[in-house]
Parts: structure tokens; sequence; C-alpha cells
């Protein structure tokens, strides 16, 4: 009893000092995240790939298009180490095509084309899937029908029928934007909505689980409309399940595009993308080997370093495996 | 299970109407048209004619039931017909490709062998090398094996097969000059050499499309394993004194394969669609490449065909994944 009344009762009251400064959940993912390397790799890896291709015009100033038939068939840089007598040039530091196209401009050119389509096509895919998965989790009326809409989706065979889309519908959107702009509308349209199940089957179960919470109950309590619980209580707590498969989506977007490039569907052949550039250095590889090689590794680095951005992200927005 | 075996079987059928109808519309909607490379010389009622011989004089919708009739019942009857010799389908319209005016399941059928040997081959190779590695990664979570194994599976996973193909090439064909670069469709197999032959043609294309598979299912496996290494019946296995290896491969490894299963069932329709790519690559005649062709020339009935060969394959493994799924594991009761 004497205890207690030694302690002085305004300072009883008054509120303890935080010893530490307060732990946002972002910087938790954050201390999460830092600890898987390959994420950082993979992270650090995008943004210099996205940095390369947005920035690289401005100090690299060759046209890409611009034929230098004096010039063509010049190899990298680098060949000059093992063979002293291959056509280098320091102007031309990958070398150039066998129209005399540089090589670094190409690749740069070609990269911008590659990511813009993969990061427009995974945000269609991602708007997408978040509104029907939404739609169907949140109403239950639209449910039946959407989920099997979606399983039917599901059951297309995608990749013959993006190329019979791509090849059927070439010539109205290239008649209608231009042959470089029909092209990017109707890969990315088409990759779009192609892509959109697997985000709209998760997002659904998200919300489907969340809807039940106390806490959407209280929003609906005091008159919140139904638009407004989605945008304000449910979506902020399902990004982390989004932002994982914008992840996927954004890797299988650009193999996708490279794929289509590849296979002769994609992009006309004087507008480069990696996977044009691959597929068309493909008859020349025993003698340009580069030309496959770069393009290749390109794609392959970048969908890589994705792909590991997405398994870290994955474990540092799980809150039951952060901090482990 | 079996009730619930056929109400899926049932339920297939409307799912596959609706894909024949979505890849018909799709068709019938894009502008190309097949006259577009006959010479501007020709009269347009001789065009008429050439345009009711290919069967397009009719509306879309009768069209498209007169497919589904030739599809799903001449195709078959032709089959009986083949298999025990009767007549039943002597003179009957079947469906003709416009490129070679044959029908078209006799050329899928000259082609499929090319396609089974390389595509079930690779599928098998994978999952035969996925196995192991997911069973030990997974044991040894975290050691050098482990570490290495996830990495070169997330490669695997990244890497395109249009860019591994390309790259074997040059490293084994050109480099080296161990194996060719072409698959050889028209090369029989009769003897010891003839074999051997096959064999090195056959090593390129089967091991581009087993990465993919090895990447996937590996993944898969490990992750499948570590899940149930921790389970409270394991520890009760290796209480009872038995052996390691019993616990592993016996009590943990059924448990394990139960999803896994369930995905090789899953993989198996989308390396079909890998497959267009790698026989692009490697020039195999199969029906991935007859696809591409059929498409570059507007080939219409054959393009139609060949995808909704695809949706029946799909169609057919997501079935059997839900099947073995209920058979494999007890906990699971559909009906």
């Amino acid at each position: 009893m004497t205890d207690i009344a030694q302690i002085d009762p305004i300072a009883a009251l008054q509120d303890k000092e935080p010893q530490k400064p307060p732990r946002s959940q972002w910087k938790d993912v954050w201390d999460q995240f830092r600890k898987h390397k390959g994420a950082l790799f993979g992270g650090g890896f995008l943004i210099f790939i996205t940095l390369f291709v947005i920035l690289g015009p401005l100090i690299w100033q060759i046209d890409p298009q611009k034929l230098d038939i004096r010039n063509k068939d010049i190899r990298p840089i680098y060949t000059w180490l093992w063979d002293g007598d291959a056509k280098v040039s320091w102007n031309r530091p990958l070398g150039t095509d066998n129209l005399g196209r540089d090589g670094l401009a190409n690749m740069i050119k070609g990269g911008r084309t590659s990511l813009a389509v993969g990061w427009a096509a995974m945000i269609l895919a991602l708007v997408l899937g978040t509104l029907i998965g939404v739609l169907s989790g949140y109403f239950k009326r639209l449910d039946g029908v959407l989920m099997r809409f979606t399983d039917l989706v599901l059951s297309l065979p995608l990749l013959p029928l993006l190329l019979v889309a791509v090849t059927l519908f070439r010539q109205p959107l290239r008649a209608a934007y231009g042959p470089e702009g029909g092209m990017f509308v109707l890969i990315v349209g088409i990759i779009g909505i192609t892509s959109w199940m697997q985000t709209a089957r998760i997002v659904r179960g998200e919300i489907l689980a969340l809807k039940e919470r106390e806490f959407i109950l209280a929003a609906r309590s005091i008159g919140t409309t139904p638009y407004k619980i989605i945008t304000r209580h449910l979506l902020p707590n399902i990004m982390s399940p989004i932002m994982v498969s914008a992840t996927l989506g954004l890797a299988t977007a650009i193999i996708t595009e490279s794929a289509l490039s590849f296979l002769g569907v994609g992009f006309p052949s004087d507008f480069p993308t990696w996977g044009k550039m691959l597929a068309d250095s493909v008859p020349r590889m025993t003698e340009y080997p580069e030309r496959v090689v770069l393009p290749g590794i390109a794609i392959s680095l970048t969908v890589l370093s994705v792909n590991y951005l997405g398994d870290g992200l994955r474990d540092a927005l799980d809150p039951r495996i952060r901090g482990r | 299970m079996l009730t619930f075996t056929i109400r899926r079987l049932l339920l297939s059928i409307p799912t596959l109407l609706f894909i024949a109808l979505v890849i018909f519309m799709l068709m019938e909607l894009a502008p190309g048209d097949p006259m577009a490379q006959v010479p501007l010389t020709v009269p347009p009622e001789v065009k008429e004619k050439m345009r009711e011989a290919l069967g397009l004089g009719q509306p879309s919708h009768i069209r498209f039931f007169k497919w589904l009739y030739q599809f799903f019942i001449i195709e078959p009857m032709v089959f009986w017909d083949w298999m025990w010799g009767t007549t039943y389908t002597e003179g009957v319209q079947r469906v003709i490709s416009w490129q070679t005016r044959s029908p078209v399941m006799d050329i899928v059928i000259q082609r499929m062998p090319q396609t089974l040997w390389v595509v079930a081959m690779a599928y098998i190779v994978g999952v035969l090398i996925a196995l192991p590695i997911g069973i030990y990664s997974a044991y040894r979570q975290y050691s050098v094996f482990d570490q290495t194994g996830t990495f070169v599976s997330m490669i695997g996973f990244s890497i395109p097969p249009f860019f591994t193909g390309p790259l074997l090439i040059v490293l084994f064909s050109v480099q080296l000059g161990w194996l060719p670069s072409i698959y050889d469709t028209t090369h029989v197999v009769t003897d010891w050499a003839s074999f051997k032959v096959q064999f090195m043609q056959m090593i390129m294309p089967v091991m581009v499309l087993a990465l993919q598979t090895t990447a996937q299912i590996s993944r898969y496996m490990r992750a499948s394993m570590l899940e149930n290494l921790n389970q409270d019946y394991v520890r009760t296995a290796r209480a009872k004194g038995l052996s390691e290896a019993v616990v592993v491969m016996v009590h943990v490894l059924r448990n394990s394969m139960i999803p896994v299963v369930t995905v090789i069932a899953l993989g198996v329709p989308a390396i079909f669609g890998g497959a267009i790519i790698t026989e692009n690559v490697f020039k195999v005649n199969g029906i991935g490449q007859l696809l591409l062709t059929a498409l570059f020339a507007n080939d219409i009935p054959m393009v139609l065909t060949l995808t909704f060969i695809f949706a029946i394959l799909i169609v057919l493994f997501n079935l059997i994944a839900d099947i073995l799924y209920g058979v494999l594991d007890p906990r699971i009761r559909y009906d």
C-alpha cells in the first residue's frame, strides 16, 4: 500500500515516452524485403533497365533506324578481347547489324517497346482482374456468373488464340492507329484480356474473406456506400496479393510479347523489340551470335529480376512470414 | 466420385461448345478474306463460285453448326471406318483444309506423332528430373544443393524457350557439332544406328521443353514437401523408429505427391502451347508448326480445328486433374 502512495499520481497518469520511433507497416515490409537478396537484386535491375531504356536515348543519340551500310556487321567491342582481327569500333560498342543499324541504340529502343508492352498489358490485366474479382467477391448476385465466365476463359487455349487474334486483326488496327501504334494497341489489348483470370480469382478470394470482418460491418452500419467501402476499405487491404500478381503479370507479358515477335506475328520488322531482334538474328546466328545472345539475355534478365522481385514481395507482404 | 465424374463430364460439353463458339466468332469477326490471294482478273461470279466451293456461301450460324456436325459426328465416324474397315462415311463431306484441299483431320493425324514424341518425351523427362530435385532440396532446406536448385529453377522459369533453343543450337550444333540442329521427321527407326540418330535429334528439343517443366514442377514439389515435413505424423513416424528413407520416401512423399500430381496433369496442355515455339525453333514438322503455317495462309478450317483440339486437351486435363485429386486425397469429397 505504501508503494502506491509514493508514486506521483500525476506522473503515473502521463503517457510513457515511446522508446523507439513508431514502426509503420511499410517499414516492416521493407525490412523483410531487404533480407531477400534475390529480390533486392531484382528490384535494382528492374529500376536500372527501366532507366536504361528511358534515359538511354538522351545519352546515346544515334538513331536506331539509321542505315549505315558502310559500317555493317561490326562486332561488339568485347569480341576484340579474343579476336584481334574482328571488325570492331568504339563508336559502335554493341556492333551493327546487317544493314548497319547501331546495336546499342536498337537495344534501347527495343527494350523501350518490350517494357512498355509489358507494363501496359500488366496494368490492363490487373485492372480487369481486380474489377472482376471485386465485383464477384462483393456482389453475391454477380459471383456465379463472373466465376463461371472466368473458368471458361481459363480453359481457352491462349497461345493459339493469341496467334489467331494477332494475325487476323493486324490490318484494321494498323489502318486505324498507324503501323506501330496499331500493333501496340493490339498486342497490349490481347495480352491484357487473356491474362486477368488469376488476379480475378485471387482478388475474389481475398474480398470474400475480408467482407465478413467487423470493420466492413461497421462501415456499412454508418451508411457507407458499396463504392466507398470497396475503394476505401477493401482495396487498400488487398494491395499485397495484387502487387504480387502484378509482378507475375509483368513477367508473362514480356515473355508473351517476345514469343509473338519471335513467331513473326508481332511488331513490324523496322520497329525493334527484344523478341523481334532475337528472331531476326536467328538465321545468321552462327556468324553473329551476339545478336541473338544480347536481346535474349536482356529478356531473360528482366524476367528473372521481375520473378525474384515477386518472390521477395510475396515474402515481405505476408505478415505471417514477416519478422521470422 | 462417379457422380462427380459424370457431372463434370456433362459440364464440359457446354464449356467446349462455348469455346468452339468463341474461336469461331473470332474468325468470323476478323476481316481476313480467303479470296484475297486470288488475282483481280478473276471475274466476280467465278469468285462467288469459289467462295461457295469453300463452304462460305451460307450464313455464319449455319456454317458453325455444320462444322460442329462434321467435327463431332463425321470425324469420329471416319475414325471408326478406318479402325474397322466399314464404309459409313463414303462420300460424306469432311472438314476440308483450304490450303491442301484434303481433310484437316488426316493432316493432323500425320503431324501428331512428331509432336507427341517430342512433347511427351520432354514432359516425362522434365518430370523425372524435377521430382528428385524437389524432394532433395526440400529435405535439405537451405543447403547448397537447395540454393543452387532453387536458383537454377528460377532461371529455367525465366529464360524463354525461343532463347534457350537458338543458344543450344549455336553451342551443340555449330560450335561442337555433336547434335543436328534440324529435326528430321522423315527419319525412320529400323535398327540401332537409326535409333541413335533419332535419339540425337530429339535431345535438344526435348531438353528445351523439359527445362520449363523441370523448373515449374520442382518448385511445386519442394513447396509441397516442405509443407508436409513439419507435420505431426512425420514426427510420429520417426518416433516409431522408422528409417529415414521410409519416413521421407513413403510417408511424406505420398502425401506431398497429391498436389504435385494435379499440377503435372494441369501442365500437359500448357506444354503443347510451348511446343509451338519449340517446333518453330527446331523445325519439327508437328501440329504447332501446322497451326502457324495455316494461320499465315488464312486456312480457317485448319486453324479452327487445331485451336479446338488444344481446347479439348485443356478441358480434358482439367477434368483429369480434378478427378485425380479426388481419388488420391481421401480428405477431398466432392459429393
